[in-house]
């Protein structure tokens, strides 16, 4: 039988995946948005989870909207990131260093 | 409570709506040639929402507080006063900002109408009693900010300072969020009412990680430390108007959203956050201080300067008591005052060529050439520092005030001694302008707009201010009733 636990375990799993996935990451900026859309999802499957459990609408109809939220995130996220890249020719994450003090 | 209440008590946020898809349309049909006339009718519209959130606030002050869509946003005295300070600071913004963009010919329609957007954002953060509403909010005001950092397409340090913007804000929400659904199901209620009812029945532990992560994200918006970290990159690579905007809008929305967080659904676990609160203060106010220190960059002194005074406000915070929610308030608009006018005349220093200046070396000797600038500056500096007999004193003044009385004596001591270390840097900066010799070519000129921006700032810090601790003390403390029921 699974019940709440494993729910919140595959999300709180999640989560930190998304989390280290922007920290560890070395690599470019596109696995940061990726790890920002797991951090999302992490917190979707809590929210569905959570209003099934508890009979409640209330987290399905926020999962919506956080679903709605991301698509526009990820929209902004990719166009600033197009902009950058016209300007430095470069996504690597080393390489985002202009500013320092 | 019916769709036309509701309708009212949101009609601030509601015609800002309206107004930016307007101004949307406006700006697709007349292209860069309308970013006049756009501009022109964001600030009336954000002047007229001020007027109507002046109303609400009296409103809500003489009868009850109004409460929309199913109590998912309350027009309260609290949210009423901090939607004045947010519409303020974005007209004042939005009025200075055109000539920074002219002299690199990127002035665009889209400017004005993204802070239209924003501004409704920050008003239902100001605003929301329900985690939803809260969080649309958020993502609102957030996402506009995020093109605003990176405007100035073709400057790699814009478009750097919008990408760090971009995904540590994102991470922040995220936070947030994984925060707002463990409260969710632990609770059973996005409604901050409740919330507090069943937290009153049992706090358990999963509700204690949503607790902490709300409260983690929440400080990342506010940039307190230690999630400060992007406030002085964002700062120095957006372009200076953006950053004068930073600085104070979204900064009120997101501490007004955190006191009413700390004041209402949690109000009866201040043991829970208090000590999150207190840590986040004192780090905020010494490594704000010692931060500045080095910078050569103005912009990057004024991140950290921001930092400082967010340690101050969350002081007030800390002392959870209706006069400690006053004290934040009568700080906030002190706070937007002294940050609007510095970051005006900043906005002032050009050279000859229109090139905007801000390094030390660029400042040194300003005293000479641009006299009036110059002593501007050193009236926000030291208010800034807290010297009196300017009114950034009294900011300072009202919330150690509320930590002593909340018998948080070390706290108290603390920032005050900490304090110190904070004029140090602001004293430099009025050294530079007086008494180094001159280098730097700048313009003499500056349009009246700037100087009428500046003069009201500089007049509300200047000892005149001191005739308005009272106003601001009543409407403080009619914000702060708002939790009466609460506490």
């Amino acid at each position: 039988m699974i019940g709440i636990e494993h729910y919140i375990v595959v999300s709180a799993i999640l989560f930190v995946l998304g989390v280290l996935g922007i920290f560890l990451n070395r690599k470019n900026i596109i696995v940061i948005l990726m790890a920002i859309e797991l951090i999302l999802l992490a917190v979707n499957i809590n929210l569905v989870a959570f209003s099934a459990f508890l009979g409640d609408l209330v987290g399905q109809i926020f999962a919506m909207f956080v679903l709605t939220v991301a698509a526009g995130e990820a929209a902004i996220g990719l166009a600033i990131l197009v902009i950058y890249f016209r300007g430095r020719g470069t996504i690597a994450v080393d390489d985002v260093d202009r500013l320092r003090g | 409570m019916n769709l036309a209440s509701s309708l009212y008590f949101t009609g601030a946020e509601v015609g800002l709506s309206i107004v930016g898809l307007v101004l949307l349309l406006v700006s697709a049909w007349g292209g860069p040639r309308s970013a006049r006339l756009v501009t022109i009718l964001a600030v009336s519209a954000l002047v007229g929402a001020t007027l109507f959130s002046g109303h609400l606030f009296d409103l809500a002050a003489s009868e009850t507080a109004g409460r929309a869509f199913g109590d998912l946003y309350r027009a309260d005295t609290f949210g009423s006063f901090a939607k004045i300070l947010i519409y303020l600071a974005t007209t004042a913004v939005l009025m200075v900002t055109p000539r920074f963009f002219d002299q690199r010919g990127a002035y665009r329609p889209e400017y004005p109408v993204l802070m239209l957007f924003n501004a409704v954002g920050m008003g239902m953060m100001a605003s929301a009693t329900d985690l939803m509403t809260l969080y649309i909010g958020l993502e609102m005001s957030s996402l506009s900010s995020y093109v605003l950092a990176s405007f100035l397409r073709n400057d790699t340090r814009s478009a750097e300072a919008g990408l760090k913007y971009f995904v540590l804000g994102a991470l922040a929400s995220g936070i947030i969020l994984y925060g707002v659904s463990l409260v969710y199901g632990f609770t059973g209620s996005t409604n901050y009412e409740g919330i507090r009812a069943a937290f009153a029945v049992e706090f358990s532990a999963g509700a204690l990680f949503g607790v902490v992560f709300v409260l983690a994200g929440l400080a990342f918006k506010v940039s307190a430390v230690p999630f400060h970290m992007w406030t002085p990159d964002v700062y120095e690579g957006a372009p200076t108007p953006v950053t004068a905007f930073f600085a104070t809008a979204p900064k009120v929305a997101a501490m007004a959203m955190l006191v009413r967080m700390a004041m209402e659904p949690f109000a009866g676990e201040v043991d829970a956050w208090r000590q999150i609160v207190i840590f986040a203060a004192l780090a905020s106010i010494v490594v704000g201080a010692l931060g500045a220190i080095g910078q050569q960059n103005l912009k990057r002194l004024l991140a950290y300067s921001s930092i400082n005074n967010v340690g101050f406000i969350l002081i007030g915070l800390a002392a959870a008591t209706p006069a400690g929610v006053a004290g934040v308030m009568t700080y906030l608009a002190i706070y937007v005052a002294m940050t609007v006018g510095s970051f005006t005349a900043l906005l002032m220093l050009r050279d000859p060529m229109g090139q905007n200046l801000e390094t030390f070396d660029d400042i040194a000797g300003l005293s000479t050439k641009r006299p009036a600038l110059a002593w501007c500056l050193l009236a926000l500096m030291f208010s800034l520092a807290g010297i009196p007999p300017l009114f950034g004193f009294w900011g300072k003044f009202v919330v150690f005030q509320a930590a002593v009385q909340a018998d948080l004596v070390a706290l108290a001591a603390i920032g005050i001694a900490a304090s110190v270390i904070g004029a140090f840097y602001y004293i430099k900066f009025v050294k530079v302008m007086f008494f180094d010799d001159a280098t730097r070519e700048v313009e003499t000129e500056s349009p009246i707009g700037h100087w009428i921006v500046l003069g009201l700032s500089v007049a509300i810090i200047s000892p005149l201010g001191y005739f308005l601790t009272i106003p601001l003390g009543d409407w403080s403390a009619a914000a702060a009733a708002s939790f009466a029921a609460a506490m």
